[in-house]
């Protein structure tokens, strides 16, 4: 049997183009780096020359899949696109959903979406925050942060029933309403987030170490982040407050009070603390979500949508006929397109859904954050050591299920 | 104020865009292939939509021309966004490449080249990237099929894919 395999990618530049320079490979599975990337780099002495990012090893066919599975069916794999605020997918791909269908969601499936996307950006954040922190050898702070995000994940499973892919979205509403004392828990898990956050702060924030690690190291102008279609907290790390939930607000975001943090230099130490502070501004929103939240049922009336109750199911055949066809035939959703953007933890997190009129979408596409940023994450690895590597990529935060699909 | 621009928008590309519209709060360019690269300029220059978002494609089979070609630009000024589109047919699937425009386009059009065929004239780098060197076909195509497998290390002898999937 012949054991050779084809090398999977063509680098871009595999002759040196000095005598004193070589070119080595890092990754795809590399131990520094959180995410199966492969870099080829051309090094002199220890500085990076030039790269060439390849990205894609998590490729799983996600687009392909989804044009096979209801409309409803499918959420369970938009879970797996951003596995560290999954919530956040589910929401944006069920409000592109319902907006082609033209339903409208219930006050608090509104506002309890929102609460539960900035709880899940407070989960990433964290996740991010603590892994970049950890590769650049600050234990302790990994562990205080991933303590708080745990306490996070075990939270969200009393509500969703999973740790990290809750499928909790549902098109014209949500899986299941709040149990018990579940808002009581929030409070005190943010009181904790709180406490440690503060000795995060203290243990980084004025760092030798760690700004010299991380000051301008993969430094990356306002310009450059625009023009390589940068979103999110990379994009706000160079100073300009472009932010989906104010620019064009979505869900309740209208109505809430919150400051949009921005960097001043856009290097790895301004995406840390952009990300830091956005933490707190999402503790301030679920503060006022909580004392915002209305009562009332989670899913509309619309039975094109939303299940018929249990009872009606059992006793009258127009309603088993509607949940029948809901399972085998999926919500109709009006033929058209639509794309929606929401302010996932990373950037933009757009869907593009096309709908030929049926049960099943013609066409589901994703615009990444993490792809995009991945294209031109050669503008902020050239010129820097090759131990810089490691906070730079560390401080984009590439999720390989969002990037590679 | 996103009516406003739109308008201007509308009134500037008259008749090359014709049949715009605006769909749940974006507007939609439908434009001829050729004209692609001249609207992108003035909606850089003049319009300041200075991103470039989502490059994309959908496949309609049983139409002609078959695919349709699908940008998506947003602008940090006006805060709007705007979907161009355009029909490219299945012998010749050509479309000019954004890239001397914007920097995103390079990474987003080698993702729709290599899932529709989408040749982006100007990219220099279409390589694949979500997929394999020697991949054959293109997998987003709606004739593409969904088990169809080209395992880049063979399988082990005796190991048969229909016991697997059931088929």
């Amino acid at each position: 049997m012949d054991m050779k395999i084809p090398n999977p990618i063509r680098p871009a530049f595999d002759t040196p183009q000095r005598d004193d320079t070589v070119i080595v490979n890092i990754g795809p599975s590399h131990p520094a780096t959180h995410g199966t990337i492969q870099i080829i780099a051309e090094l002199d002495g220890e500085k990076i020359l030039r790269t060439d990012v390849h990205c894609g090893y998590l490729h799983r066919g996600f687009e392909k899949e989804c044009e096979d599975h209801t409309w409803h069916n499918l959420i369970p794999y938009v879970d797996r696109l951003n596995y560290c605020s999954a919530l956040i997918n589910d929401f944006a791909y069920c409000d592109a959903v319902e907006q082609l269908m033209g339903v409208e969601i219930t006050p608090r499936t509104k506002y309890l979406r929102t609460l539960l996307a900035e709880y899940s950006r407070l989960a990433d954040h964290l996740t991010c925050i603590a892994a970049t922190l950890m590769e650049l050898g600050a234990m302790t702070a990994f562990l205080y942060l991933v303590m708080i995000r745990d306490y996070i994940y075990e939270h969200i499973a009393d509500l969703t029933g999973a740790r990290v892919t809750y499928s909790y979205g549902r098109i014209g509403g949500l899986a299941r309403d709040l149990p018990d004392g579940w808002l009581k828990r929030l409070e005190d898990i943010l009181v904790q987030y709180e406490e440690f956050i503060g000795r995060v702060h203290g243990l980084m924030d004025r760092n030798r170490i760690f700004i010299d690690r991380t000051r301008d190291v993969g430094v990356l102008t306002t310009a450059d982040a625009i023009d390589l279609g940068f979103t999110g907290p990379i994009l706000r790390s160079t100073g300009v407050p472009r932010d989906l939930r104010k620019d064009t607000p979505y869900l309740a975001y209208a109505e809430l009070d919150f400051e949009v943090p921005v960097g001043i230099k856009g290097d790895n130490y301004d995406r840390y603390y952009v990300r830091m502070r956005e933490m707190d501004e999402s503790v301030h929103m679920i503060r006022q979500l909580i004392d915002m939240l209305p009562a009332g049922p989670i899913n509309v009336d619309d039975r094109r949508c939303t299940l018929p109750p249990k009872p009606l199911v059992y006793n009258e055949i127009e309603s088993l006929i509607n949940h029948f066809k809901l399972i085998m035939d999926g919500p109709r959703v009006p033929a058209g397109e639509i794309y929606v953007a929401h302010e996932g933890a990373n950037g933009e997190l757009g869907f593009f859904l096309v709908s030929d009129g049926t049960g099943t979408p013609y066409k589901v596409h994703v615009r990444s954050p993490s792809f995009v940023h991945m294209g031109g994450a050669s503008r902020m690895l050239d010129g820097y050591q090759l131990a810089d590597l490691i906070p730079t990529f560390g401080s984009i935060n590439m999720i390989g299920g969002e990037c590679d699909r | 104020m996103s009516a406003a621009i739109f308008d201007s928008i509308r009134s500037q590309f008259g008749s090359l865009a014709a049949d715009s519209t605006v769909s749940h709060g974006t507007l939609v360019l439908p434009i001829e292939p050729d004209a692609l690269m001249g609207l992108a300029q003035t909606l850089k220059g003049t319009f300041r939509f200075d991103m470039l978002l989502d490059v994309t494609a959908i496949d309609w089979p049983a139409r002609q021309p078959r695919f349709d070609v699908v940008w998506h630009f947003y602008s940090t000024t006006h805060k709007v966004r705007v979907r161009v589109r355009t029909q490219v047919g299945e012998s010749d699937p050509m479309v000019a490449s954004l890239t001397p425009l914007y920097g995103s386009a390079a990474f987003l059009e080698r993702e729709c080249h290599e899932m529709y065929g989408i040749r982006f004239t100007g990219n220099k780098d279409l390589r694949p990237i979500l997929l394999y060197e020697g991949f054959v076909g293109y997998p987003l195509r709606k004739d593409y099929p969904k088990l169809g497998e080209q395992p880049l290390v063979n399988y082990r002898e005796g190991f048969d894919i229909a016991d697997r999937t059931g088929n």
